[in-house]
């Protein structure tokens, strides 16, 4: 049993919008899930339906083998919540916070203990909610979201406000906490986030999932890119068969493969054939970024979006355009 | 930095009455502190009632109360009850579960081990307590000072108080269901209020009022608990009224609970 189990997850608002469109995966126990997109994505209504705060228009949830929501007594226990946007009363401190949530909380650690391990122990503890940084808050709800031993823990933007420091800090807790079992369920709009803790991820666009699996499986199905220059006077159709070139600008080529090394040993045994030097050469595989934004910048399935797509218009923005394939 | 041990796994589903209790007090002291730290809320609540009761002085000794049995002391000393439920725990209580909403603190508590029920009980505690003490004070303070005899019927005042608390909570998360701010408030927990005030007996009891009248005014919430207190007290409550009363005021619960479980909001709205 996973620890996590949607299938064919669906959210409308009374309103009559379709946040989440139909959303299955799981999270494996004792793994780190990133659920990835832009603002809008449906990232947080999928999240608020797996913490088990409302009911889903369609589709099952297993968190732990229980429904979140109808079995929430089952549930609550063993799971921690770090909510995207705070939810304290701003006129405690945090100590009081947390004593409150300790109190709801069974079998939870001592008050000092959880402060002092996300950073807020000391003087601030003492302090009041509404004069924490936002940082602060979130190190405060990632406390609460600790403090009952969680077998799964759910984290919407844990690093959101966080000076640089404090987001190595809360990423090598949150990979501590793997090792200790954990499992572990985040969003983010932090590709670096996702690409620095996330065994597996899935990336969001309109309320689906479009993109799933390890950080290399997601990048993977990108293709890898070769750039050069060729001489003056040589077009692309010089070069082998087995390599689909297209001309970018003037000289420049891009060779768009998914098997860059194969493609690349034939170019550079080509090239030293024909006694050609490529000038500028580049290669690498996607990144995360580029697998990230193209599918934030695609088309939406359902709704006809022209222009979404950049247009072959600009000469500095071949990095980002869509070349056509020779 | 330390890590947690994940191994510890805990008995699902297990539901334990020391741990609702410990649950309550957790949420009633940190709802405690925030009342205290709120002193315009602190002084309406506790301050008010007592004003109101000392200011309607004048309007209970012009009172006709031949036939009643009632004096201009109990006609008073129970009406500061009456202020008590209103001001004290329903238009308090009606902010504050405004506030913890739009705070996204019940949002919060709801992703956590606390029931529904406990979130909005563990959160009135404070207000009851605090409501609980104001109302022993006033019927004690009052009746010495205005030298009224001991209640009749003690187990009548206090079933009228009691149900009172209850029902006020209720009402106040059922108008909380229907306030989008905290400032809001002050003007949604008004209707009630003044209906209250004027046609449930807190100030002019129903046996002065016509026949017809006094009878349709008997039907609103709060009558019910101030025939309970008033006519408890001075021992006129005959066992037909009283049974009515218990049964107004269940009834009243019973249709602000089911409203609450169908209208509550535990976010705001977007």
């Amino acid at each position: 049993m996973d620890a996590i189990e949607v299938e064919g997850l669906k959210r409308r608002y009374s309103k009559g919008f379709e946040a989440v469109r139909g959303v299955s995966f799981s999270v494996r126990e004792g793994e780190i899930f990133a659920l990835l997109g832009t603002n809008g994505a449906g990232k947080t209504s999928t999240v608020e339906l797996l913490e088990g705060l409302a009911r889903p228009s369609a589709g099952v949830i297993r968190v732990l083998g229980f429904d979140p929501y109808s079995e929430r007594k089952a549930v609550r226990p063993r799971t921690g919540v770090m909510l995207q946007e705070g939810g304290f009363p701003s006129e405690l401190t945090v100590t009081e916070t947390v004593r409150m949530w300790a109190g709801c909380t069974s079998d939870a650690r001592p008050v000092e203990d959880v402060l002092a391990q996300v950073g807020l122990s000391g003087r601030r503890a003492g302090v009041r909610v509404k004069q924490l940084s936002g940082g602060e808050r979130r190190r405060l709800d990632l406390a609460m979201a600790l403090i009952g031993r969680p077998e799964v823990l759910f984290l919407d933007e844990p690093t959101t406000g966080m000076d640089p420091e404090g987001r190595r800090d809360t990423w090598e807790l949150v990979r501590q906490l793997r090792t200790a079992g954990t499992t572990v369920l985040l969003t983010t709009h932090y590709l670096e986030e996702a690409e620095a803790l996330a065994d597996r991820l899935a990336i969001m666009r309109s309320g689906r999932i479009v993109s799933a699996g390890t950080p290399e499986q997601v990048v993977a199905e990108r293709p890898s890119n070769i750039r050069f220059t060729l001489p003056d006077g040589m077009t692309p159709d010089a070069l082998p068969v087995s390599l689909p070139a297209a001309t970018l600008q003037g000289q420049r080529v891009e060779i768009r493969t998914p098997q860059l090394q194969s493609a690349l040993t034939d170019l550079l045994l080509w090239a030293r054939q024909s006694d050609v030097e490529l000038q500028g050469l580049h290669a690498r595989t996607a990144t995360l970024e580029e697998v990230f934004l193209e599918i934030a910048q695609s088309p939406e399935d359902d709704e006809d979006e022209p222009g979404a797509l950049p247009q072959d218009k600009g000469q500095d923005t071949a990095g980002e355009k869509e070349v056509e394939r020779v | 930095m330390t890590t947690t041990d994940a191994a510890t796994v805990k008995a699902p589903g297990k539901v334990s009455s020391s741990a609702r209790g410990r649950r309550l007090r957790a949420l009633g002291r940190a709802e405690l502190t925030l009342l205290m730290r709120n002193k315009a809320a602190l002084f309406v609540a506790l301050a008010t009632p007592a004003l109101l009761t000392v200011l309607m002085r004048q309007t209970a000794a012009g009172m006709d109360l031949k036939g009643t049995g009632l004096s201009m002391g109990t006609v008073l000393v129970p009406g500061s009850i009456g202020y008590v439920l209103v001001f004290a725990v329903y238009a308090n209580m009606t902010g504050i579960y405004v506030t913890r909403r739009e705070e996204l603190v019940l949002k919060r508590l709801r992703t956590g081990e606390a029931s529904d029920n406990e979130i909005l009980a563990g959160g009135s505690l404070p207000s009851v307590v605090l409501a609980l003490g104001q109302c022993v004070l006033l019927l004690g303070g009052g009746a010495l000072l205005l030298e009224l005899a001991p209640p009749e019927r003690p187990e009548l005042v206090a079933a009228g108080l009691l149900l009172g608390l209850v029902m006020m909570v209720l009402l106040a998360a059922l108008s909380a269901a229907f306030t989008r701010t905290t400032e809001a408030s002050q003007i949604t927990s008004f209707p009630f209020m003044a209906i209250s005030f004027v046609g449930s007996g807190i100030v002019v009891p129903l046996d002065v009022m016509p026949d017809k009248l006094a009878f349709a005014c008997s039907l609103l919430p709060v009558s019910p608990l101030m025939e309970l207190v008033r006519g408890g007290w001075v021992g006129t409550l005959s066992g037909t009224d009283t049974l009515k009363a218990l049964g107004v005021a269940l009834v009243w619960i019973v249709l602000a609970g089911l409203g609450v479980n169908r209208w509550f909001r535990w976010e705001p709205r977007r």
